[in-house]
């Protein structure tokens, strides 16, 4: 039966009140030539228990972030969710809404949507935010494009130390659309000699992949208007409990990845890209926006605005092709600014930033790890260099006690050798991170010893 | 006639006003209870640039049953398929199995981490890998990438592609790509997007492509056509075999926009058709959630000719002795490179799976056979009663009805049908779209709507027609049961207001 309601007299009476004898008569429009002449090729079909025990086997075939001990970080963090997101996001008149085109019906999203504009503006000191992006990485690409529309400007200046992923989706992005990607490491000397009349701007990630905090912003934003270019921040919002908004510092656009407040890891998505900016660029802004206003009797409501940017009316002219973007991830970023609030981001920004020390000062006190980067300042990641190969040590470290060490960075910057990207936030007890410490000087010594 | 028990549901928390959460805020509440600090209260401006510490952080401070209450008092401003019939043509709003969500929650899902290794996601990449074959088979391609964030996405990363395919044979003249005037608006936005110019072109008096017009515009300059099948009015492009062999003769490619997919599931698939490549929105076919406007998924399927062009990473199978093992190819040189942060929507991919496992192939076919079914009952139900775009005999999976009557007889125009239909207890159809058709009413209602509730739906339809008659101002000024009325989307543009005011809020104000 499937989710299919009607019984077959049911299906009797509609096939008597169209006027035909059977289903296969309203298939008549496709030519016989091209109909499926056998079943598909599929599994199924399963009922509500046996797809249970299925995905049940297949769960348990991974080794979650909940019962291991996770360090990994890079993008996608392991942040305390509290347990009302869950539950009101669950509700089915949200769950279940389409994108809100009938605001007489849809006032509860569209007012949701509207605080969480309304957050993302006072996390980041900007004046307008769209409704949300896909993530963090695509919002980055749609920023840069903004950039190069309203610069009339075609290169785009990264810099080495936004995410690997950003970059390659960015990359992506402007390659197939003829625009020019250049890279520039993070240097102010570098940066200045990239800045030229075709720069369209300068895209700068705070704290950096790495987990460092670029102390120079400022600078880097004041060169970058100097060459009429636009600067895009990518930011951790986590991070905003504690550090500068990037409005404050001068930045233009600002965008990155939400999935940090409230949204669970779900290996890798769906994420949510956020996307603020300054006054002047809003009618650019790809994606949508809701505004309030009043209703016939005079009332506030709610209402999606400024829509001649969007594809459904602009068609090829639009700001961006985005359609469907990340409503239900909004919302759950919504309760989550709302519940933790001003005192509560600040509390998980301090908690994260004091546990990600006191790992980092255990974990660089161990014999033969060193830290590349002694002295620059960090949020919750750092990077450790270790005397032995990084996989060989994560391997180990999982193997014998459930510990999941870090990212290794070989892939990503193979100048800094044998390197783990470590995240420590707020859900990792001190305990947890005595562990770590503890296996992996164990694991360190006994791996160097077996080299020897 | 009409029962009133399915009005919309006012209840006292509808009808109430619900401040914005801001004006809730009072100094020193908290909604959250976090731990204590386990580690030494080290100095932050020992760790931080001192010019770089925020000073003060514009957020409410609410309790967490004010933000409880909050929420729900939202939801309950919101309509949603759990609520009622939500007959929104092309946006496919069938019902979003529970179980879904229950699968979707298991940590052993939910809690990955797109960057632990392989050996430990070996679960999350068989729900990928075998997503990916679904859908293969299910659209008559050879390899398919769950890439794509939603449907657009997938569109973008399809014309992606279609540039690499020609630059790669040495062919940087093809610039054009040829759309239906009767196409979502993402079609030209998404082809523009990668650059493309669009060549629009006329459907014919059928509400089919007209092959002469496609023809005139065929060129060494075409780099794709974008056709989606069945098209925006709910017909099936009958020429499209031929349609797809033009194309190619003129050395283009043949995009399929598969948002209406589920008329066609188990009955025709567009690679037999003659399509080179497609994309498939998780959130219509596949019954994932809309979530009021995403989370989505828009997986790309192709032809053979064009995976080596799919974004990296792809999920692949090998044998290793006994035991398959799944891993993430990034080895793909000529791969147009990444389009998402990780893998795309994992969690949306595991209901579309799970939804899949549960139909299995027959089921497939009988959702897209009672799909059919209900749209041609609602079309002969209101055939009399308004008039049927293009006049066809049949519909596929949606019908469009045009409110060109009703708009000559009492000005009583598409917009104001839907707005009436609210106070019925209903969501509205898809307003003027498909473009070419004057006051359009889209309407899809989707396979798991039972005949009665088709019936209730109808009933209103009718009694609205009769109101435009009787007593068009009726119609002209609803909804009347909704917690508010119509709104003045001019004032919303000119006053623009987007944030609350201020971010600071003032107390006792």
């Amino acid at each position: 039966m499937g989710y299919i309601s009607n019984t077959e007299n049911d299906q009797k009476e509609i096939l008597a009140a169209i006027g035909v004898s059977s289903t296969e008569e309203l298939l008549a429009p496709i030519p016989e030539s091209i109909r499926l002449k056998r079943s598909l090729d599929l599994p199924g079909p399963y009922d509500e228990l046996s797809l249970l025990l299925h995905c049940r086997k297949l769960a348990a075939l991974n080794k979650d972030i909940d019962s291991t001990l996770s360090f990994l970080g890079a993008g996608i963090y392991d942040h305390f969710r509290p347990a009302i997101i869950e539950t009101l996001i669950g509700r089915g008149e949200f769950l279940t809404s389409y994108t809100p085109y009938q605001p007489e019906m849809s006032q509860g999203m569209l007012q949701v949507l509207y605080e969480y504009q309304t957050l993302i503006c006072a996390l980041t000191g900007m004046d307008i935010a769209n409704a949300s992006m896909y993530d963090g990485a695509t919002a980055t690409a749609e920023a840069a494009m903004m950039a190069t529309d309203i610069t009339g400007r075609k290169e785009v200046l990264v810099l080495s130390t936004v995410h690997p992923h950003y970059r390659q989706v960015l990359r992506t992005y402007l390659q197939w659309a003829q625009f020019i990607y250049k890279e520039v490491v993070p240097e102010s000397e570098a940066i200045g000699e990239a800045l030229s009349e075709r720069t369209a701007c300068v895209i700068l990630q705070q704290p950096d992949f790495l987990g460092y905090v670029v102390s120079d912003i400022a600078n880097i934003i004041g060169a970058t208007h100097a060459s009429g270019a636009l600067a895009i921040t990518v930011v951790d919002p986590i991070s905003l409990g504690i550090l500068c908004a990037p409005g404050e510092l001068g930045a233009d656009i600002v965008v990155g990845e939400g999935q940090g407040l409230g949204i669970a890891p779900g290996y890798g998505g769906p994420l949510l890209g956020f996307f603020a900016c300054r006054k002047e660029f809003m009618r650019h802004l790809p994606g949508r926006i809701v505004g309030a206003t009043t209703d016939q009797r005079g009332r506030r409501g709610y209402t999606m605005t400024l829509r001649t940017r969007e594809q459904d009316i602009r068609r090829e002219k639009a700001t961006s092709n985005i359609c469907t973007n990340q409503t239900l991830l909004a919302l759950a970023a919504t309760i989550y600014l709302c519940a933790l609030g001003k005192n509560g981001l600040r509390k998980v920004a301090e908690l994260v930033i004091r546990k990600a020390h006191y790992a980092h000062k255990a974990l660089c006190s161990i014999p033969d790890i060193t830290d590349p980067f002694s002295g620059k300042p960090f949020f919750k990641e750092f990077v450790i260099q270790l005397p032995i190969p990084d996989r060989d040590v994560c391997e180990k470290l999982l193997e014998e006690n459930g510990i999941m060490g870090g990212l290794p960075l070989q892939p990503y910057y193979p100048e800094l050798g044998n390197a783990l990207l470590v995240c420590v936030t707020e859900t990792k007890t001190r305990e947890q991170i005595d562990l770590y410490v503890e296996t992996l000087q164990r694991v360190v010594a006994e791996m160097t010893a077996y080299a020897k | 006639m009409l029962n009133n028990n399915y009005q919309m549901n006012k209840t006292a928390a509808m009808e109430s006003y619900e401040p914005p959460i801001f004006e809730l805020s009072r100094t020193g509440r908290s909604g959250v209870n976090l731990p204590d600090e386990d580690v030494p209260n080290y100095d932050l401006e020992e760790m931080l640039p001192q010019h770089l510490i925020r000073k003060d952080l514009p957020l409410p401070e609410v309790s967490e049953l004010d933000v409880v209450r909050h929420f729900t008092r939202l939801s309950q401003r919101n309509y949603g398929i759990d609520v009622g019939f939500y007959p929104l043509g092309s946006c496919t709003m069938k019902y979003n199995p529970k179980v879904h969500e229950k699968i979707a929650s298991m940590p052993g899902f939910a809690m990955l981490h797109p960057f632990q290794p392989e050996e430990t996601a070996q679960g999350a990449l068989a729900v990928l890998w075998s997503l990916q074959s679904f859908l293969s088979e299910i659209g008559g391609m050879d390899a398919t990438t769950l890439q794509p964030a939603a449907g657009a996405h997938g569109e973008l990363l399809a014309m992606m592609m279609t540039r690499a395919y020609h630059l790669e044979k040495g062919d940087d003249k093809r610039n054009e790509v040829i759309i239906p005037d009767s196409a979502h608006g993402t079609n030209p936005a998404s082809a523009a997007r990668c650059g493309f110019t669009v060549r629009s072109i006329p459907s014919g008096s059928d509400g089919c492509v007209a092959v002469e017009e496609l023809e005139k515009v065929l060129s060494e300059r075409t780099a794709a056509l974008m056709l989606t099948n069945p098209n925006t009015l709910g017909l099936f492009e009958k020429e499209v075999v031929k349609i797809c062999a033009l194309v190619h003769d003129a050395g283009g490619l043949v995009y399929c926009d598969g948002a209406n997919m589920n008329a066609l599931l188990g009955i025709a698939r567009p690679g037999d058709m003659g399509f080179d490549i497609m994309h498939f929105n998780l959130h219509k076919t596949f019954s994932t959630p809309h979530g009021g406007g995403g989370a989505g998924g828009g997986a790309v399927s192709v032809k053979q000719h064009l995976e080596p062009y799919l974004p990296i990473p792809v999920v692949e199978r090998r044998k290793e002795g006994e035991n398959e093992r799944y891993w993430l190819n990034y080895e793909r040189p000529r791969s147009i490179g990444r389009i998402h942060s990780f893998y795309g929507a994992f969690l949306v991919a595991l209901r579309a799976y799970a939804y899949i496992l549960t139909l299995g192939p027959k089921g497939l076919r009988e959702v897209a056979e009672n799909a059919i079914l209900n749209a041609n009952y609602v079309r002969a139900q209101l055939k009399d009663h308004y008039d049927v775009a293009y006049n066809s005999p049949l519909c596929m999976h949606e019908v469009v009805l045009s409110a060109k009557r009703q708009k000559q007889e009492s000005g009583v125009r598409a917009l104001d049908i839907s707005k009436r239909l609210m106070d019925y207890g209903f969501h509205p159809p898809t307003n003027y779209f498909p473009l070419i058709v004057p006051e359009a009413l889209m309407i899809e209602p989707t396979e798991t709507e039972s005949k009665q509730t088709l019936d209730r739906f109808v009933a209103a339809m009718i009694q609205i027609a009769e109101e435009t008659k009787e007593n068009p101002e009726l119609v002209k000024s609803a909804p009347h049961a909704t917690p508010i009325s119509r709104l003045d989307e001019v004032k919303a543009v000119r006053e623009l207001d987007v944030r609350y005011e201020p971010l600071f809020i003032k107390e006792n104000a």
